[in-house]
């Protein structure tokens, strides 16, 4: 393997732990612009809405939040099965960076369709198959998480984590298709990959943009807790010791970093 | 392979005998919350007809997941578990045969008191048998989820919350679905659709619960 790219150049820590610097910074960048050209798209471009008034903009938030819920799972459960199959270190810590990102998302798709459901169904929260199943994915989230906290080797708290997230999957197209196979208050999808969208275009462009916007603040996110995981982990290791000394060096002012 | 098994199943059961009390207080313990419902909610006749499944099925969800930590903790703590790992038995195996005999011991008693309990809510006698069958096509299905979670939280602190946060996610489908069977019957639907839906839980499970768990103990015991 002497020409040609490497794969597996990034697939250690002190590799990649630069990089997932440099990345992070470009993805932030990225994710502030689009969420502020969605934002823009949402509140001063789109339409009123016909039948729901001004309530139905909080769409811009929600449904982004709840792609992002689902898709961040399956990227978890994906990274955590990478882990368990070729025991890659790297693989596990992306899972744990990624599952906080993905709570966050799905409390914010919960919280945004709560607050939208007042004033078009009448109703906080009802039993629907959608918002049960969201809810028992946000559950899913805490599990992992929780397993992962309560195990001191951190080796298997990735492969007990891993199991549980694979487990879980099950329950990402329930979700999905639960809309189809209930007919229940949530409404079925608007946004079909097959016919054009039952909304106005703008509508639908700024909801796309809202959605890279959270996807490169996913991105961004995770990179930047995975670094933290590297630096906690590999704590006894060269690289690490050097990057936090320079950390030292840079700003004489950190007193909490003097012993290391 | 099969002789392996057997004598799993009749060990498990064996112990189990021997200390009945453990047993009984996973049986006592479904008694009991089932019977905080009406004291909680009122005697009301036509209020406690309606709640009657969903009682039973919630109180023989929590009683099972009380039960959990019994399947692997004591072949755990006295060396057993790992003489299973190594030996020349498939785990996964093993696993289901462990569950089968942990089903024998604490699911079966539940199905059997359920209709009594149900009684007591004033529940139609024609759809006590749905209701029976539900929970004999259900509880397994939590039991082989849960062996999942048991052998994840194998000798963690603070395991038992930690359990059920992990299992009780994955048991919500199967207390809807269970719960929903007699409920569909009551309201003259039937009830055949979610007992048809069990049965499939129950099949899926059966396949591949008892090899996540064998998965999710080797990770425990290394």
């Amino acid at each position: 393997m002497s020409d040609g790219f490497n794969w597996f150049k990034y697939s250690s820590p002190q590799t990649f732990f630069p990089l997932a610097g440099k990345l992070a910074a470009v993805f932030a960048v990225a994710a502030a612009i689009a969420c502020a050209a969605g934002i823009y798209i949402g509140f001063f471009v789109a339409p009123t809405d016909a039948q729901q008034g001004e309530a139905y903009r909080i769409i811009f938030i929600h449904v982004p939040a709840a792609w992002m819920s689902m898709f961040l799972y399956v990227v978890m459960a994906f990274w955590a099965g990478l882990g368990l199959a070729f025991n890659t270190r790297l693989s596990g810590m992306m899972a744990s960076a990624l599952a906080p990102t993905g709570a966050l998302f799905t409390f914010l798709a919960l919280w945004t369709g709560s607050l939208w459901g007042k004033p078009t169904w009448g109703t906080w929260w009802v039993w629907d198959a959608r918002l049960t199943s969201e809810l028992i994915l946000l559950f899913l989230y805490f599990g992992f998480m929780a397993l992962q906290a309560a195990i001191d080797d951190k080796r298997r708290a990735d492969k007990a984590g891993a199991v549980l997230a694979l487990v879980g999957v099950v329950n990402v197209p329930i979700i999905y298709f639960s809309v189809k196979w209930w007919n229940t208050l949530h409404q079925g999808a608007s946004i079909n990959f097959t016919k054009a969208p039952s909304m106005a275009a703008t509508m639908f462009t700024g909801m796309v943009v809202m959605a890279l916007g959270f996807w490169f603040y996913s991105i961004a996110a995770a990179l930047l807790r995975a670094r933290c995981i590297m630096l906690e982990r590999e704590h006894a290791t060269e690289w690490a010791v050097e990057y936090v000394k320079g950390l030292v060096r840079n700003d004489g002012v950190s007193p909490g970093l003097k012993g290391v | 392979m099969t002789a392996a098994i057997l004598c799993m199943i009749r060990r498990d059961l064996l112990l189990a005998v021997r200390r009945s009390s453990d047993v009984l207080t996973v049986l006592l313990f479904f008694v009991i919350v089932v019977s905080l419902f009406p004291l909680g909610i009122g005697p009301d006749p036509a209020l406690l007809r309606t709640i009657a499944p969903g009682a039973i099925w919630v109180a023989a969800l929590l009683a099972s997941m009380l039960a959990l930590q019994r399947i692997f903790a004591a072949d755990h703590a006295d060396g057993t578990l790992e003489q299973m790992l190594l030996g020349t038995a498939p785990l996964g195996m093993t696993v289901a045969a462990k569950v089968l005999a942990h089903w024998l011991v604490t699911g079966l008693p539940l199905v059997l008191v359920a209709p009594v309990l149900a009684l007591q809510f004033d529940f139609p006698q024609e759809l006590l048998g749905v209701l029976t069958v539900s929970l004999a096509l259900g509880t397994p299905v939590l039991g082989l989820i849960g062996a999942i979670g048991a052998a994840l939280t194998l000798g963690l602190r603070g395991g038992g919350a930690l359990l059920s946060l992990l299992v009780l996610p994955l048991y919500i489908p199967v207390l809807i679905i269970g719960a929903g069977a007699a409920e569909a019957a009551a309201a003259g639907l039937g009830g055949h659709a979610q007992l048809l839906l069990l049965g499939a839980f129950l099949v899926a499970a059966a396949a591949f619960a008892p090899w996540a768990a064998a998965v999710a103990l080797r990770i425990s015991m290394e």
